[in-house]
C-alpha cells in the first residue's frame, strides 16, 4: 500500500512540476511558431499563458515549493522501494542500510543516465554555448560523491553479514562474491565503486569523452546492482532443494528491450517537439549572470579563464 | 466601453524597471506588464502583491495529513482490524509508524497537486485558452508595460506617450479594448 502512494504521487507530482515549468516555454514556442498547425499545437499546449507580472510571480513560488515538496519525495519513495526488500525475510534483502542506500543509488545512477543523454544532445542539438564542461564537472562531483556512498553500502552489508553472525546472512554475501554469479557482483563492484573514483582527477572529470564513457559504466553498474540484488538473493535461499540459476525468458528480454524502446520513443519525440532547455530559466540566468560577469573583475575564476 | 490602452516595449528588463520606477513616482498607474521571464522587484514598484499560493499550499497540505490520519484509522482500525504478527491494533496510535509513509506521501500529493490547480486557475491557464499577451515577442525577447487610460485620468494620452518615450521605449502601440 505504502508503495501504491509513493510510486503515484512520485509520478505524478513530477509530471506536474515538469510541465508547470515547461508552459512558458511552450508559449515562447507558440508565438514564434510559423505553420498554423503547429501554432494551434503549442497555443493548445501553452494553456493561454501570457507571461504578465502576477503570473511569474506567482511562477516562481510555485517552483520553489514544488521543488520543496519534490525533494522529500525523492527520500521518501526510495526508501519505501527499498523496505519492499528490507522488510522481507530473504537473506541479502533483510537489510536496515537499504533505504540510504536506495536513495544514494538513485542520485549515482541517475545524474549516470542524464550524463550519457545529456552530453549526445549537447553535440547533437549544438547546446555547448549553454551546457558547459564546468556544469558537466559538477555532475561528476555528485556521482562520484554518490558512488562512494553506494560503495560504502556495498562494504557494510559485506561486513555486517559477517558480523551478524547469521550463517545464511554470510552465506548469501559469500555466495554473491564467489558464487555462480561473481561476475555479476564484481562487474558492479568495479563499474559502481572504482570507475566513479577516477573523478577525483580533474582532467578527467572535465573530459567529455571519459565523462561519457564513464556514465555508460556506471549505468551498466547499476543495472548489474538490481541484477544482484534480485537474482543473486532469490536464486539460493534456505532450501537447497530450491535452489536454481535464473534464465530470461524470451518474454523477459521482450520486456527489457521494449522499455527502453518505449523509453527512446518517449525521450526522442520529447527532443524533437518540445524544448530540451528550460528557455526562461536560461533567459533569467543569463541576464544576471552576463551582468555580473560584465562588471567582475579580471582575476575571476570562471571558464574563459584562460582567455583574460 | 471600448477603453484605451497604451502598450510601451523595452528590449531591457532594468530599462523597464527603471521606467517604471519613475512613472510611478510622475502618479501614473502602470497595470500590467508582460515579460519573457521574471523581472525581479518589478512587482512591488507596479504594485502587485506576493501571491498566496504558498498559504494554501499549506492548507492543501494539511487537509492531506487529515483525510490520510482519519482514513486510515477508518481503514485499518475501526472497519477492518488485522492482526499482523501478533501486533496490537487496537487504536490508531499504537500502529501510527505504520501510518507514517502514507501520510506523509498523501500530504505532498495533496499540497502540490491542489497548489498545481489553484496556480493553473488563478493565473487562468487552461488547456486550450487563447494568448493574452498584447505582442508574440513579449514571450520571446521583448518586454511590454501596459497603461489603461481610464486608471489615469490625471494625464491624457499624449501626456502620457511623452513620459513613456523618456524611460528608453523601443516601440509604442496604441490599442482600443473593448
Amino acid at each position: 500500500m505504502c508503495i501504491v502512494f509513493a510510486i503515484s504521487t512520485y509520478l505524478s507530482v513530477g509530471l506536474v512540476f515538469w510541465y508547470i515549468g515547461l508552459i512558458p516555454d511552450f508559449a515562447t514556442i507558440r508565438d514564434r511558431a510559423k505553420k498554423p498547425v503547429s501554432k494551434k499545437m503549442y497555443s493548445i499546449l501553452a494553456f493561454g499563458w501570457s507571461g504578465r507580472a502576477k503570473q511569474w510571480n506567482r511562477f516562481e513560488l510555485v517552483s520553489l515549493v514544488l521543488a520543496g515538496l519534490a525533494t522529500p519525495l525523492v527520500f521518501s519513495v526510495h526508501s519505501i522501494v527499498s523496505f519492499d526488500f528490507a522488510t522481507s525475510v530473504i537473506p541479502g534483502w533483510h537489510t536496515t542500510i537499504f533505504p540510504p542506500y536506495f536513495v544514494a543509488g538513485a542520485v549515482f545512477s541517475g545524474f549516470a543516465m542524464v550524463q550519457t543523454l545529456m552530453l549526445i544532445m549537447r553535440k547533437a542539438m549544438g547546446l555547448e554555448a549553454y551546457i558547459h564542461t564546468r556544469h558537466v564537472e559538477y555532475m561528476n562531483i555528485v556521482i562520484m560523491v554518490t558512488g562512494s556512498i553506494v560503495g560504502t553500502a556495498y562494504i557494510t552489508e559485506l561486513f555486517i553479514s559477517w558480523y551478524s553472525g547469521v550463517e545464511y546472512e554470510a552465506y548469501a554475501f559469500i555466495n554473491r562474491a564467489t558464487g555462480p554469479y561473481w561476475w555479476a557482483y564484481w562487474a558492479m563492484m568495479t563499474c559502481n565503486v572504482i570507475s566513479p573514483q577516477l573523478m577525483w582527477f580533474r582532467p578527467l572529470r572535465r573530459s567529455l569523452l571519459f565523462t561519457f564513457i564513464i556514465s555508460i559504466v556506471v549505468n551498466i553498474g547499476m543495472w548489474f546492482e538490481r541484477y544482484v540484488i534480485i537474482v543473486t538473493s532469490i536464486h539460493r535461499d534456505y532450501l537447497p532443494s530450491a535452489w536454481s540459476m535464473h534464465y530470461p525468458s524470451h518474454i523477459d528480454l521482450g520486456v527489457y528491450i521494449g522499455t527502453i524502446g518505449l523509453f527512446f520513443v518517449f525521450f526522442l519525440l520529447f527532443a524533437r517537439y518540445f524544448p530540451v532547455l528550460a528557455l526562461n530559466e536560461v533567459k533569467t540566468i543569463l541576464k544576471s549572470s552576463g551582468e555580473s560577469y560584465k562588471n567582475a573583475p579580471d582575476n575571476h575564476t570562471n571558464d574563459s579563464h584562460s582567455n583574460h | 466601453m471600448a477603453e484605451t490602452v497604451i502598450y510601451a516595449m523595452y528590449d531591457d528588463d532594468d530599462v523597464l524597471k527603471d521606467g517604471a520606477k519613475k512613472l510611478v513616482a510622475k502618479g501614473v498607474k502602470i497595470s500590467e506588464v508582460f515579460s519573457p521571464f521574471p523581472i525581479h522587484g518589478i512587482d512591488p514598484i507596479i504594485g502587485i502583491k506576493n501571491t498566496r499560493l504558498g498559504i494554501m499550499a499549506f492548507i492543501y497540505g494539511l487537509t492531506g495529513t487529515v483525510l490520510a490520519t482519519y482514513g486510515m484509522r477508518f481503514f485499518m482500525i475501526t472497519d477492518w482490524p488485522m492482526n499482523i504478527g501478533g501486533k496490537p491494533n487496537g487504536s490508531y496510535l499504537d500502529n501510527m509508524l505504520a501510518f507514517v509513509p502514507i501520510t506523509f506521501e498523501f500530504t505532498v500529493l495533496c499540497a502540490a497537486h491542489g497548489m498545481a490547480i489553484t496556480y493553473l486557475l488563478r493565473n487562468k491557464t487552461l488547456p486550450g485558452l487563447p494568448a493574452q499577451n498584447p505582442d508574440p515577442r513579449t514571450t520571446d525577447d521583448k518586454f511590454v508595460m501596459e497603461i489603461r487610460l481610464s486608471e489615469n485620468t490625471k494625464f491624457d494620452a499624449a501626456e502620457l506617450e511623452t513620459m513613456l518615450k523618456e524611460t528608453g521605449i523601443i516601440e509604442l502601440d496604441q490599442k482600443e479594448l473593448k
